[in-house]
């Protein structure tokens, strides 16, 4: 092969297409690594998930002698996380927002009073969920509270608080100064402006964080492995302790017998379905809501 | 210095009346902290913390809490899971920011949205069906050891995949946002895209690659249920990557809340929370020193 010159200097340029096309090599490698390993695992729980994914499962409360691989189903699980986490994403919703609206209308930017909230949401965002779930645990211990319902949406609303503040947070900062001084100059007070201009203005990115944080509060189990209990029937009131999904998951995986193991994988699959529908509709929506946005 | 801005006397009501839930964070992390404290307080009255934290016999039953092979375990677990994620999800990024068509862009966008969101005791239950048995047939004997499969290589590749999703999509996002005039002038001097890859969009793009693998490693460390479910779960030093091990919160998820009989282990517990939440004030301490110095840098 001939080397090119330019102006009699050689810039060892098929050297370096050589080293060129072996690291796009390697990078595409990488991304089909990344790709196949991620696929293979949803086809996984699919593949295993089928012969006990039975219209049962999901109608059903376990029956006796469930865990021994006799009828039933887990409605108790399903239902038992939807309640934890639609409680816990509206109480962590009711502190948030108003925490944002403060923040982001009330505070100077850079003053050390908005700096330590947003390090300290910095700190609670790191937390472990486990550590949360000690935490919730102590709470109960302190509170003469049992593993229920309520203790356990306390402790997922904790986990789902700092990921709603810091999204909102990160949304509202979007919204142009300009928008704000208009309103400003039309005699709004701040409080008018923040509900009335700046929330509706980030209304999707608020929906797509409510469902980001819901999909979280969703598949936690290390939060209420202590606080929420588990129990076979139906949760009814805020004190009984309550099923949910990610524990029924660990509970039938460890059982010694195949058909509960079997129905372990199809609450996988059930589990992933749902987070699958959070994620579609919070796209969906915020597509659909950000119509209204002034732009 | 002024806290809070300026405003009319109509604004005082919901002014006052929000303050206090912005204060609630705050709030948190301090009662969290002297709540993990106090109940840690009586083990920690009695022993030294560094006798605590730096021995290794863990005996509950006979009054021994040392933390060393909990620490270790963590570390051990959390560094390789890194080390195996890191390079991978930053080849993948420049694949899919340089180099992919926009047709595999789009296939892989919705995977890494739906694999973030996905819950660790499904990672878990991927780990138990297919990366241990591979780890005990095939990884172990390969390297002429013998594992039950319940090991730290375990954790690590469960956990290295969970956090993969999470990595590549941010670091996309932060190459993505480099100027394309840059990229440009540097073709224009005859650099391969290699090249550019290496001297323009790295450079540009370093702080905010490094953010996304800050991200990764503290979710990676404080993963509880898919560590646990994989690791093997036994308190001893670990010896190598074929060893199984027993990371801080998979001590917690086992043993929290069923521990008033022994003497002193509900402390210990305790401590051991403790010490992830201050690991964790550590990396937030850490990332906030790092931003304020780039952003000065570049002020």
């Amino acid at each position: 092969m001939t080397r090119k010159h330019y102006g009699g200097r050689d810039f060892g340029t098929q050297r370096r297409l050589r080293k060129e096309s072996f690291f796009k090599f390697l990078m595409a490698a990488s991304a089909s690594l990344v790709l196949l390993s991620l696929v293979l695992i949803l086809v996984i729980i699919l593949w295993k998930s089928l012969p006990a994914l039975k219209p049962s499962m999901i109608i059903r409360n376990p029956g006796s002698g469930y865990y021994l691989g006799r009828e039933g189903g887990i409605l108790n699980a399903i239902l038992g996380s939807l309640q934890v986490v639609f409680g816990a994403t509206l109480l962590a919703l009711a502190i948030a927002l108003p925490a944002v609206i403060f923040l982001n209308n009330y505070l100077r930017r850079k003053s050390w009073l908005a700096e330590t909230i947003r390090f300290s949401l910095d700190v609670l965002w790191g937390i472990p969920s486990i550590v949360y779930g000690a935490f919730g645990f102590l709470i109960m211990i302190t509170f003469h509270l049992r593993a229920s319902l309520l203790a356990g949406l306390i402790t997922v609303a904790m986990v789902e608080l700092p990921i709603l503040s810091r999204a909102l947070d990160e949304t509202i900062k979007l919204v142009p100064s300009e928008l704000k001084e208009a309103t400003f100059s039309l005699g709004a007070s701040r409080w008018q402006t923040a509900t009335r201009v700046v929330l509706r203005q980030t209304f999707p990115g608020l929906v797509t964080a409510v469902l980001m944080a819901m999909g979280r509060g969703l598949g936690d189990a290390a939060a209420v492995l202590f606080t929420a209990g588990y129990t076979d029937k139906i949760t009814t009131s805020l004190l009984q302790p309550v099923a949910t999904l990610p524990l029924a998951i660990f509970f039938q995986l460890n059982s010694p017998y195949p058909e509960v193991q079997q129905r372990a994988y199809a609450s996988a699959a059930i589990l992933t379905l749902l987070i699958l529908l959070v994620s579609l509709a919070s796209r969906r929506l915020s597509h659909r809501l950000s119509r209204h946005k002034i732009r | 210095m002024r806290v809070i801005g300026r405003f009319s006397r109509r604004d005082r009501g919901p002014g006052l009346a929000t303050a206090p839930f912005a204060i609630f964070p705050v709030a948190l992390t301090v009662v969290i902290f002297l709540a993990l404290l106090m109940k840690a307080w009586p083990l920690l009255s009695l022993k030294a913390l560094p006798s605590l934290l730096f021995s290794s016999t863990w005996l509950p039953s006979r009054g021994h809490f040392g933390l060393w092979p909990f620490i270790l375990g963590t570390l051990w677990v959390t560094m390789t899971a890194i080390l195996l994620a890191v390079p991978v999800s930053i080849l993948t990024s420049l694949y899919l920011s340089e180099y992919a068509p926009v047709r595999l862009k789009r296939i892989f966008q919705p995977v890494l949205d739906l694999l973030a969101g996905l819950p660790s005791v499904i990672y878990g239950m991927w780990g138990v069906l297919l990366v241990v048995p591979a780890v005990s047939k095939f990884l172990a004997p390969a390297f002429g050891r013998q594992s039950s499969g319940y090991s730290i290589l375990s954790a690590a590749l469960v956990l290295a995949l969970m956090i993969l999703p999470t990595i590549i999509s941010v670091s996309v996002e932060v190459l993505n946002s480099v100027p394309l005039a840059l990229k440009e002038a540097a073709l224009s001097l005859g650099a391969t895209r290699l090249e550019v890859i290496r001297y323009v969009v790295m450079k540009k793009s370093f702080p905010g690659i490094l953010a996304a693998c800050v991200l990764g490693l503290s979710r990676a460390f404080g993963e509880t249920i898919a560590v646990l479910m994989v690791v093997g779960n036994v308190p001893v030093i670990p010896r190598s990557l074929f060893s199984p091990a027993y990371p801080l919160p998979a001590l917690l998820a086992n043993n929290y809340g069923e521990m008033m009989s022994v003497p002193g282990y509900e402390s210990a517990l305790n401590l051991a929370a403790l010490l992830l939440l201050a690991i964790v004030v550590g990396f937030s301490l850490l990332a906030r020193w790092y931003l304020v110095r780039i952003s000065r840098r570049s002020a």
